[in-house]
């Protein structure tokens, strides 16, 4: 596990085709079917590029690997789906021209849940990721990919997308660093939406430092994407080991039933560990994360059923071969897309329907904004709330799968965070036996700089983050 | 008073295409591509690529806003766009964008010259949303082979204005086409000549029935015909003891009937929502900047020609009914007496170019001023004009040129003396008719004085000089 200071010096010391080419040799060995698209043509191309350009820029010569919903031009982009088979974008992501333009090489495109629909990736269309630290486990989801890569050591960094705890979710499972930024932090160009009101891009590593320089390169207001802020600040900068005075908010509500004794314990270690740096604690009441999980997922797969209405055979991806227009749509659809995400389509368009609108899309919203105000109301007291990410530890691969009601609960201390908007960063805090265990640190909206400098102190006191899975 | 004897109510939704911006509404494509080959206006947001979003262009907004006030409008403080979910190949999201709840006006009216004079016709609302594609059929709808889609028209600004059911018969729908289009070509937002450039379904219902929508209308004619074959069908039903359904029907132009559109596509549940990917625009304050450079309107124009000019009404509003003929004529008024050119322009031109099927553009206002400039002078006489304008129109030339070739100049004094002692000399009988009381002896001796001058002479001076004679 190479730090990005440590790839710099070895990029400069030796070259940057040597250091892709190391990271494509681990995936060609590898057995955690972490990549759908291994881009290794125009790695080492850019890499030799970068090598007689003199490595320029934050990330120069360095590998990155990029969850598979986020459009890279010239390089499939499938979404783990069948449905877009053969659809090569014509253009990059605002967060792909900002990787190009710093110098980062696009390693391949990570697996994850179809359409990043799921918490397992066992959804994708292209088999499911293994988790690093038992093969026999999930990596979480839906970027599962993207964090099983960077834990695997196949990619010093990666992104993913966090929709309702998709970065956090296997950045826990799989003992990594993960970040959800504030709702329009990072532009969402080129990011294929799943449910638009409620994602965000987010960068993973093995530290914080290495999350925070990524998240510095891909941040700040993109015209292309009305839902993005002017928020340009340097976040490494708020990376200082101290957290005196710091007042850490703990929600009981996400200690709640149904979370691991292990989980339970590492996470209220963690908030001791702190408070023996100088922070303090309180008890926090968030009153209506109860009913956060139905909330999220009508608004998601409301999002959803629209946001996928596109996929119609038309224009690109997988066409059948029928003659008239209402049989290739539908066939398309019957063909293209897999079980999770026709549930979701289904159960999105009955709640926007004439009849239902009013009764469960509506209803949610308000919903929403009792979540808000919840962390409204916390935040005036608190800095930082700090929960467990996942209620467990990774599950057994199939365990979950056949059960959609019992994964979407594993979803309930990350969706509350989307629908309010406010960021949330995921790092390790112990472990379960040999699976790591993730906490999360919560914010204020656009208050990047206190999760980060808590989770770094964190870091900096602790080793969690230095244990690397066997393999 | 009109008393609507069949009970007819007709509300009609316009969509105007807002061809005169420079770019489309959510994306930057060009919007100038009538002479350019299919799908050559494009990029990944009006294509719907996976990823990409849509960004409001402000200048249609604006262009909005004054359609709103210019048809008498209440201006919103707050906007917003939602998704209408249906599938349709021309459509590359699944979804158009439009307006629902919060259009960006709403409560006008536009005065029409009705049945019974003056006639009210109130707006329900004038909202944006963008253009579908262009479904492009190898020969008629039903018998091609194959369909192509065009998506140069994808994503162009629209406005959908809806009148309430306030005309009584087809002439008053054209007449709100007519004063509709006037009124937009007036605010210089709009090309109603390019293709597609507006387009019309019409809402009709006779003696309190169900009313039927017709689409595919494509000319105001087009609607007269549509909506004048609705009521002798609708009547025909009611006359056979049937009723009148609601429901779509499909205007066959060549044929000019109206035909039912049984499908299962019509029965529609749209599932709108807010757009996520659009925050609610904050359009308060716009209003007052934009009314304050709204242009004088086809109204405002009449009544003050009538009272610059002091022409009549009748004349007032037929210069104003199109723009480029009220600037025509206030150029040649200008420099030429005011009711002479009011005269000219609209008893002879305006009929001489509607018998060739030509616009304004193809008369010189300099030609307007010399032809008047004769007129007035008394070099030529009135019929002299006529011949001079309809042969511009025909072979081109200059107003001297054509009074020189064809030999219009006004002959006068002493010649038409001459000819009027000849005319007394040869026409004994007809003479001594007109001195025994029978005034119609006179005209056939100025017909053989006008015979005599080769139709130069002015009648009303050959009249006189014969009367001074006899007298």
């Amino acid at each position: 596990m190479a730090s990005i200071n440590e790839l710099k010096e070895r990029i400069h010391a030796d070259s940057s085709v040597e250091i892709v080419t190391e990271y494509l040799e681990i995936i060609e060995k590898s057995k955690l079917n972490a990549f759908i698209t291994v881009a290794k043509e125009s790695a080492l191309l850019r890499a030799k590029e970068i090598d007689s350009n003199g490595h320029e820029g934050p990330l120069a010569g360095i590998p990155i690997a990029i969850k598979d919903n986020i459009s890279t031009k010239g390089i499939k982009t499938t979404c783990a789906s069948k449905i877009l088979t053969g659809y090569i974008p014509p253009y990059d992501a605002h967060v792909i021209e900002k990787l190009k333009n710093a110098g980062a090489i696009i390693i391949g495109k990570a697996n994850m849940d179809e359409f990043a629909m799921g918490s397992s990736t066992e959804t994708s269309f292209y088999g499911p990721t293994l988790n690093p630290w038992d093969t026999t486990r999930v990596p979480g989801g839906s970027s599962g990919g993207s964090a099983a890569a960077v834990a695997g050591s196949e990619a010093p960094l990666s992104l993913g997308s966090d929709t309702g705890g998709s970065v956090r979710c296997p950045a826990s499972f799989c003992g990594v660093v993960g970040l959800k930024p504030t709702y329009g932090v990072i532009s969402r160009y080129g990011l294929i939406s799943y449910a638009n009101s409620l994602e965000q891009i987010g960068p993973f590593a093995t530290s914080v430092r290495d999350v925070t320089t990524l998240f510095d390169v891909i941040a700040g207001q993109d015209p292309r994407d009305s839902t993005s802020v002017n928020r340009e600040a340097n976040y490494s900068s708020a990376l200082i080991n101290d957290v005196k005075g710091l007042k850490i908010g703990v929600p009981e509500e996400y200690f709640g039933e149904g979370t691991d004794k292990n989980v339970d314990r590492s996470v209220r270690d963690a908030i001791n560990t702190l408070e023996e740096l100088g922070a303090t604690s309180i008890e926090v009441k968030m009153p209506n994360t109860k009913y956060a999980l139905s909330a999220y997922y009508v608004i998601a797969m409301s999002e959803a059923s629209s946001n996928l209405a596109r996929f119609d055979g038309m224009r690109y991806g997988l066409r059948t071969e029928d003659s008239d227009w209402h049989t290739t749509f539908s066939r398309v659809r019957a063909a293209g897309f897999g079980e999770e995400v026709k549930r979701r389509i289904l159960l999105g368009t009955y709640a926007l329907s004439a009849g239902y609108h009013d009764k469960y899309y509506l209803k949610a919203l308000k919903i929403r904004t009792l979540i808000k105000q919840d962390f409204e109301r916390a935040f005036k007291d608190v800095d930082v709330l700090i929960a467990p990410t996942m209620p467990y530890p990774a599950f057994k691969l199939g365990e979950k799968i056949d059960d959609p009601i019992s994964l979407y609960l594993a979803d309930v201390d990350t969706v509350p965070i989307n629908l309010a908007g406010v960021p949330s960063i995921s790092l390790p805090c112990g472990f379960s036996g040999r699976l790591p265990i993730g906490m999360q640190v919560i914010g204020k909206h656009f208050d990047e700089a206190a999760i980060l400098r808590t989770a770094y102190t964190f870091e900096e006191n602790t080793d969690f983050h230095t244990r690397q899975p066997e393999g | 008073m009109y008393q609507n004897p069949d009970g007819v109510m007709i509300g009609l939704e316009v969509h105007v295409q807002l061809n005169k911006l420079k770019t489309k509404v959510f994306c930057g494509c060009s919007t100038d591509y009538h002479n350019d080959p299919p799908n050559s206006h494009v990029c990944p947001v009006c294509l719907g690529l996976p990823g990409s979003l849509p960004v409001i262009n402000k200048k249609a907004v604006e262009s909005a806003i004054k359609i709103g006030l210019a048809l008498n409008c209440t201006v919103e403080e707050h906007t917003q766009f939602y998704r209408k979910n249906y599938y349709y190949p021309d459509l590359p999201k699944g979804f158009q964008i439009t307006q629902y709840d919060f259009p960006i006006s709403s409560g006008g009216y536009i005065m029409i010259e009705g049945e019974d004079g003056e006639h009210r016709v109130g707006i329900t609302r004038a909202h944006m949303e963008e253009d579908p594609g262009r479904l492009v059929h190898e020969g008629t709808i039903d018998k091609s082979k194959y369909t192509l889609i065009d998506y140069n028209r994808s994503g162009m600004a629209l406005i959908e204005i809806v009148s309430d059911p306030d005309m009584r018969s087809p002439k008053e729908a054209r007449r709100y086409l007519d004063k509709l289009r006037n009124i937009l070509e007036y605010l210089d937002i709009f090309d109603g000549d390019l293709e597609g450039a507006l387009r019309v379904d019409a809402n009709i219902s006779i003696m309190g029935g169900q009313r039927a929508e017709i689409k595919n209308i494509s000319s105001h004619k087009g609607a007269e015909r549509a909506l004048l074959f609705e009521i002798v069908r609708q009547k025909n039903v009611l006359r056979r003891g049937g009723v009148v359904v609601q429901e779509t029907r499909h205007f066959d132009e060549a044929r000019e009937i109206t035909l039912s559109m049984r499908s299962k596509e019509e029965a529609h549940d749209y599932r709108y929502f807010p757009e996520p990917d659009l925050v609610p625009l904050k359009i308060s304050g716009w209003a007052p900047a934009i009314k304050a450079t709204l242009p004088e309107l086809p109204d405002a124009r009449r009544m003050r020609f009538v009272e610059q000019y002091s022409i009549a009404d009748d004349h007032a509003k037929a210069l104003t009914s199109e723009l480029k003929v009220a600037i025509f004529y206030e150029e040649v008024a200008k420099k030429a007496h005011p009711k002479t050119a009011a005269v000219w322009i609209c008893d002879v031109l305006k009929g001489e170019l509607n018998y060739r099927d030509l616009t304004i553009e193809a008369f010189k206002k300099e030609h307007m001023l010399s032809v008047i400039e004769l007129l007035v002078s008394k070099k030529i006489t009135e019929d002299g004009a006529v011949d001079i304008i309809r042969t511009l129109l025909d072979k081109g030339g200059s107003p001297i040129e054509i009074v020189k070739e064809k030999g219009l100049m006004k002959v006068e004094g002493d010649i038409v003396s001459m000819a009027a002692e000849e005319a007394i000399k040869e026409n004994p009988a007809a003479v001594a008719d007109f001195k025994a009381g029978k005034e119609k002896a006179l005209n056939s001796l100025v017909g053989v004085v006008m015979k005599k001058t080769k139709g130069r002479a002015d009648a009303r001076a050959v009249r006189e000089i014969l009367l001074g004679k006899l007298g």
